[in-house]
């Protein structure tokens, strides 16, 4: 367990700056996630980081020692890819003692053994480690490969969508699951993902990556509650926040360019600019309303049995929104 | 303008029963959802439907006409698959013209249709384009432009949506139920996501093996399970169960009891002897630090913004509530449990069917 600094980190290839002048730190213990859309740079850094990739400048700590020139085996990093390779001809057993009969480590037999069950059993995989590794299921596999990372004792534990290949139900299992064994085990964990859910519920913190840049770090609730910007405020939350002309509803700021305000940050019924309901949504446990206001299109949440229903007419009142400037940035 | 009515549908594949014995009715200009998990039938349900397949036994009916042997082509429907299955070598002008060309019209009205379709799927500035270079999204677009340029009176899609990313797909799941409304056809769409088949269906059947456990509105079907599968098919997270063991209700009780605790459910309309479990839905378990209710762990918290899920352990089982995510739960502290009584379905623990009561009457009564 680590410790992580990485410092003005930057990575190009060829004229696309995937990683521009990263600063991060990862202390030890915390369940970093990194979110962002396809192509943010969550992949690059997180490589840069475990050293398969070279950066263009900047730097990489592991416990305050500088380990930029280091190759992935002697910063002692272990890796979960979204893709699990798994070596197929080996059992489930074979495949997690693997990391471990490495010459390097000299761990006994017996030790690999213990460390296996009890990996074995955390994942919930004990009753199958006599099977081939191909006779197991999707989700199975992925938790070979995540408990192929754990049986060994890193200094940082990065995971790449691991959990994107899995069914919906699974992967809500496996995110708690995750959650209890980085707990228990005490590890630093990045993990990289363009799941908002996924990012929300496991995080310690959350850091925001766009077009390479790291444009907010900190817990959930803080980026949740208070996004620094517009495409912050835009990247968590479903459905997504209402982003409009400020100009739309009376009382903005002068400097506000942009007034931003999630479905459930609306005040219905009680006053202020007059919608008509263009759709229903029933989704059991809430119901979306989707309102026209003149051109405009707002998305709203509320009683799962309202009697609103298409062309009926609602006064709407953001309650404490969002105002951004015309960079983007959060007033 | 379409109708579509099966009656008592059954398809037999050899020794496989794919399909059991399905009726339903789709009225007309209606989104209607085959809902269930691979397997369950649901593709050959809607296959049978638009003559891609025919029926063991049982009717198809559309607007009152018996189609169960009429060739596909014969039924004046449009399908639009999963893969957007585009014409590689034509662009997306060309690929919106085929299935008017080939039904022999004019070229003055295939420009027409042509012009009028891709305005409505905003894809008129990409009508030049080799598809081969197009986004999953205007893939996907063409597609449906090429099912709705020949103006069929029923649209059948299947998982049109499965291809995309999460993010995208409910971007498109938005205009594919907007478009409906604009156009108003009757729309047969199957789909194994249970968020897809809330937000778009004014109907939904659920299917398993082969079976319709379910046929309603979206809401009485999350409301009102008719069945276990059903209340853990819809609904994420799902409806949690807590199992009873024996327990025996008579006609008009209003509660059931869980070891010493005592759960308010709605007045029972029914006798029962047997193993019950209780059913109820995450947002309607409330977490109190108060004396009262069911005592209870901790085990994990899930953050999601404005609210959180909160996963509780009492005995063995495991529940999760949807709570605000302004209190905090601590892992492995105390807390007591409060169902709300109106919305709680009982199940017999064996056949998975729930018990009819004052709450689920008549959305049970209808199914």
């Amino acid at each position: 367990m680590a410790n992580i600094q990485v410092q003005k980190l930057t990575k190009s290839f060829g004229d696309n700056l995937a990683v521009s002048e990263i600063d991060l730190a990862i202390s030890n213990g915390s369940f970093v996630v990194l979110l962002g859309p396809t192509g943010a740079g969550k992949t690059t850094l997180l490589r840069l980081i475990s050293g398969l990739e070279r950066p263009d400048s900047g730097r990489v700590f592991i416990d305050d020692t500088d380990c930029s020139g280091q190759t992935p085996a002697e910063r002692n990093v272990a890796m979960v890819f979204q893709q699990y390779s798994l070596y197929p001809h080996m059992s489930v057993r074979e495949n997690l003692a693997f990391p471990l009969k490495s010459r390097m480590l000299s761990v006994t037999e017996s030790e690999i053994n213990q460390k296996i069950e009890t990996i074995a059993q955390t994942l919930r995989i004990d009753h199958k480690l006599s099977n081939k590794s191909t006779e197991l299921s999707g989700g199975e596999m992925q938790r070979v490969a995540i408990g192929r990372a754990l049986v060994r004792n890193p200094n940082i534990y990065l995971m790449d969508e691991p959990l994107s290949s899995l069914d919906a139900k699974l992967r809500s299992e496996l995110r708690v699951e995750l959650t209890r064994i980085q707990r228990d085990i005490g590890g630093t964990f990045l993990y990289v993902t363009h799941d908002q859910i996924e990012a929300m519920t496991m995080a310690t913190h959350i850091g925001v990556l766009e077009k390479g840049k790291l444009i907010q770090f900190g817990t959930p609730k803080e980026v949740y509650d208070d996004p620094s910007s517009v495409s912050v405020a835009a990247r968590l939350g479903q459905p997504r926040i209402n982003i409009l002309d400020a100009s739309v509803f009376p009382g903005s700021p002068k400097k506000a360019k942009l007034i931003g305000f999630r479905p459930e940050q609306l005040e219905l019924g009680g006053g202020g600019l007059d919608t008509f309901v263009k759709r229903v949504e029933r989704l059991g446990d809430q119901t979306r309303l989707h309102l026209s206001l003149g051109e405009l299109s707002i998305v709203t949440v509320t009683d799962p049995h309202t009697d609103l229903k298409a062309g009926d007419s609602l006064s709407v009142k953001p309650k404490d929104p969002f105002f951004f400037d015309s960079d983007g940035k959060r007033i | 303008m379409a109708e579509i009515e099966i009656k008592n549908l059954r398809k037999e594949f050899d020794e496989f029963v794919a399909v059991e014995n399905s009726t339903f009715k789709v009225e007309d200009g209606e989104f209607f959802m085959l809902l269930g998990p691979s397997g369950c039938g649901k593709t050959t349900t809607l296959r049978m439907m638009a003559g891609l397949e025919l029926p063991t036994s049982g009717q198809v009916l559309i607007n009152g006409e018996d189609v169960s042997f009429k060739r596909a082509r014969d039924r004046d429907i449009a399908f639009v698959f999963q893969m957007y299955a585009l014409y590689p070598h034509l662009n997306v002008r060309q690929n919106l013209e085929y299935p008017l060309r080939s039904q022999g019209n004019p070229a003055s009205l295939i420009h027409e249709k042509v012009a009028e379709v891709s305005n409505i799927l905003k894809i008129s500035h990409l009508l030049s384009s080799p598809v081969g270079r197009l986004s999953g999204g205007d893939r996907q677009r063409v597609a449906l432009g090429r099912a709705i340029v020949r103006d069929p009176s029923a649209f059948f899609m299947d998982e049109p949506l499965g291809a995309l990313d999460a993010e995208f797909r409910e971007e498109m799941a938005e205009e594919l139920r907007a478009l409906h409304d604009r156009m108003g056809a009757t729309t047969i769409y199957v789909t194994h996501d249970q968020l897809e088949a809330m937000q778009m269906g004014d109907k939904i059947v659920v299917m398993n093996h082969g079976v319709i456990e379910q046929f309603g509105a979206p809401q009485e079907i999350y409301d009102w399970p008719a069945t276990k599968f059903v209340a853990d098919f819809i609904g994420f997270p799902a409806m949690n169960f807590l199992p009873l063991g024996h327990h025996k209700v008579s006609v008009g009780n209003t509660f059931v009891a869980y070891k010493d605790y005592q759960i308010d459910v709605p007045a029972s309309l029914e006798e029962f002897d047997g193993s019950l479990d209780v059913g109820v839905r995450p947002e309607h378990i409330r977490l109190s630090r108060e004396p009262g209710g069911i005592p209870a762990t901790v085990v994990a918290s899930e953050y999601l913004g404005t609210t959180q899920i909160v996963s509780v352990e009492i005995d063995q089982a495991i529940l999760k509530s949807r709570v605000s995510s302004i209190e905090e739960y601590s892992v492995g502290s105390s807390i007591n449990l409060i169902f709300d009584y109106r919305s709680i379905s009982l199940f017999d623990h064996l056949s998975g069917r729930a018990l009819q009561s004052e709450g689920n009457r008549e959305v049970l009564a209808c199914g």
